[in-house]
């Protein structure tokens, strides 16, 4: 035997493989009768008893302010602390002086779902939703843009609150 | 060709397309309820897309399998890997034709069909494709060719876990086709004869004929040794999924793959069908000789009454297979040869003793007093087996064996 293997006791006496086996089937017979547990998938997406957290960190949403703009003023903190980097983001200024995105977009391939964008967000405009079905035909589609981002509809998570670390 | 000739013909050929395609519908039906099973003791729902509730899920399976790319590995031997699906298959879907599965039917006919002429049969036709005067041999024979077909998969492949699995298949069906078959010899002292029908006849004659009676210990050998012999678990080492990628067929895709897997659950019928045949009285029905007379009628429900039982069987192949754990190899190896091999040895001797004992003193007795004196016979031997030996010795022993240092310490401590 090497040194360092660990060798299970396991009992010599008054052990029996029939007896046994008969004991584990009488067990998977019992269970033939049990409710099953499945959740069918693509009809049924919560039962009673499972729904999907409000702090799920899905797919962004930008969210828009009456006008149908973007709430984001392109300060520039949400790609700063990105730890996957995948927001890309070029600011703008219109003749008032406002600042706006020109070109905002998230490499969903590359993000993390941290959302440390939507902590960082001063304005609470980038938002991870509560969201996955995320399926495309092809893999450019998968950088969402800005427009992209704002169309979103599904709900945004609530993230984890220090105050409340149960979520209740 | 005479008429009569051509009459035997026909109805062979009858008989050969209705077991064929009831054999392969009952496969396919099989992994459906493998599957069912499997997953209401997970307590999941099992499949439940392909039609209503799913019962069209072989359907989809076989489209599947045959419309899939067939891959052949580059340094395989082609020949033998094309070949080897076809060996696995051809006995595994000939067994199950030479085993009745209904009381005679009685047929008659007496035709001219244009240029072929006169066709003729007049009496009673086995349900069996064949009723062989060797039915019991064939069996035995045939199914060993099954392993030819496994071993040559796994060394074809070219893959060192197939050639595992193979080698595994080989030794595991060679040893436990020696169980099985000494658990079968006391079936020969009672009947005195290698055809299946006459073992099916003797069964019927008076209550506590079925042999599972008088041979109980055979029975329970013959049900372990066929669990080893069609590698199902706890013996499926040679695909031991956790270890071995899936063995001999790992290399195996599309229909090549679905042979072996048709092959299995054939065997899996042709197990429960001879067990059927040998222990629980083939398709008689106990306490009536009504069925013993041919009929239309008879069949038919003789015929239900024999797929209850097979049901029954496959349907505690399901169960054990979703129960029990795999076997380590020298465990099953050490069953084999030290247990089951000696038990059966033993058995055949007790029988045979027993036999002649009874048939000394209860010379001239009913066959059921005759039947009932052996199963008397039978239950010290059972508790023997059950009670006494199986405790710690049948299986565990090897462990014993490979850690004696730690277990003397621990218990000097």
């Amino acid at each position: 035997m090497a040194i360092g293997v660990k060798v299970m006791k396991r009992p010599e006496e008054g052990v029996s493989y029939v007896r046994a086996a008969l004991k584990g089937m009488s067990l998977t017979f019992r269970h033939l009768f049990r409710t099953p547990v499945t959740m069918q998938y693509p009809e049924q997406k919560s039962t009673d008893e499972w729904t999907i957290s409000q702090r799920w960190r899905g797919t962004h949403r930008m969210l828009t302010d009456e006008q149908g703009r973007a709430k984001c003023v392109a300060c520039g903190l949400c790609p700063q602390i990105c730890p996957a980097n995948c927001i890309k983001l070029v600011p703008g200024e219109d003749e008032e002086g406002h600042r706006y995105p020109l070109i905002y977009e998230i490499d969903e391939f590359r993000c993390v779902f941290c959302g440390y964008c939507q902590e960082v967000c001063p304005e609470e405009a980038i938002h991870v939703g509560v969201h996955y079905e995320n399926s495309e035909y092809s893999r450019t589609r998968f950088v969402y843009d800005l427009e992209r981002l704002c169309a979103q509809t599904h709900p945004v998570s609530t993230l984890w609150d220090p105050a409340d670390p149960r979520g209740e | 060709m005479t008429p009569d000739l051509k009459g035997f013909l026909l109805v062979t050929i009858v008989k050969l397309l209705i077991s064929f395609l009831f054999v392969l519908v009952v496969v396919a039906y099989t992994t459906l309820l493998e599957r069912w099973l499997c997953a209401w003791m997970q307590d999941r729902l099992g499949p439940n897309r392909a039609g209503p509730r799913g019962i069209l899920q072989p359907v989809a399976d076989g489209i599947k399998n045959i419309l899939k790319e067939e891959m052949i590995p580059g340094s395989s031997n082609k020949l033998l890997f094309v070949v080897a699906p076809a060996v696995a298959l051809f006995p595994a879907m000939a067994l199950p034709m030479v085993i009745a599965w209904g009381a005679p039917l009685p047929v008659h006919f007496d035709f001219t069909l244009g240029p072929l002429g006169r066709f003729a049969f007049d009496g009673l036709t086995s349900m069996a494709v064949a009723d062989l005067p060797v039915g019991f041999l064939f069996v035995l024979a045939f199914s060993s060719l099954g392993v030819y077909g496994i071993a040559l998969a796994g060394w074809s492949s070219n893959n060192k876990y197939s050639l595992m699995g193979g080698l595994r298949a080989s030794a595991q069906m060679i040893s436990y086709e020696i169980a099985l078959g000494l658990s079968l010899v006391p079936i020969l002292l009672l009947t005195g004869n290698v055809s299946l029908s006459e073992i099916v006849a003797r069964q019927q004659q008076g209550a506590f004929g079925w042999f599972i009676f008088p041979l109980a210990l055979s029975a329970f050998v013959f049900m372990v040794s066929s669990l080893a012999e069609t590698n199902r678990v706890p013996f499926d080492l040679p695909e031991a999924e956790s270890e071995l990628v899936a063995g001999y067929h790992s290399e195996y895709s599309a229909m090549k793959f679905s042979a072996f897997f048709i092959a299995e659950y054939a065997n899996m019928l042709t197990a429960s069908m001879m067990f059927s045949t040998l222990f629980l009285g083939g398709w008689g029905i106990p306490f009536t000789t009504w069925d013993e007379q041919g009929g239309l009628l008879q069949t038919l429900v003789t015929g239900t009454f024999f797929f209850a039982r097979v049901a029954a069987l496959i349907f505690i192949f399901i169960w054990l297979r979703w129960t029990l754990p795999r076997f380590r190899f020298d465990q099953l190896m050490a069953l084999g040869w030290k247990v089951l091999l000696p038990i059966s040895m033993a058995y055949l001797l007790l029988i045979a003793g027993a036999v002649w004992g009874v048939d000394a003193l209860l010379a001239g007795a009913a066959p059921w007093t005759r039947n009932l004196a052996l199963f008397v016979i039978n239950l010290p031997v059972l508790f023997l087996v059950f009670r006494v030996l199986d405790r710690g010795t049948l299986v565990s022993g090897s462990y014993r064996r490979s850690v004696p240092a730690v277990s003397r310490r621990d218990r000097a401590a």
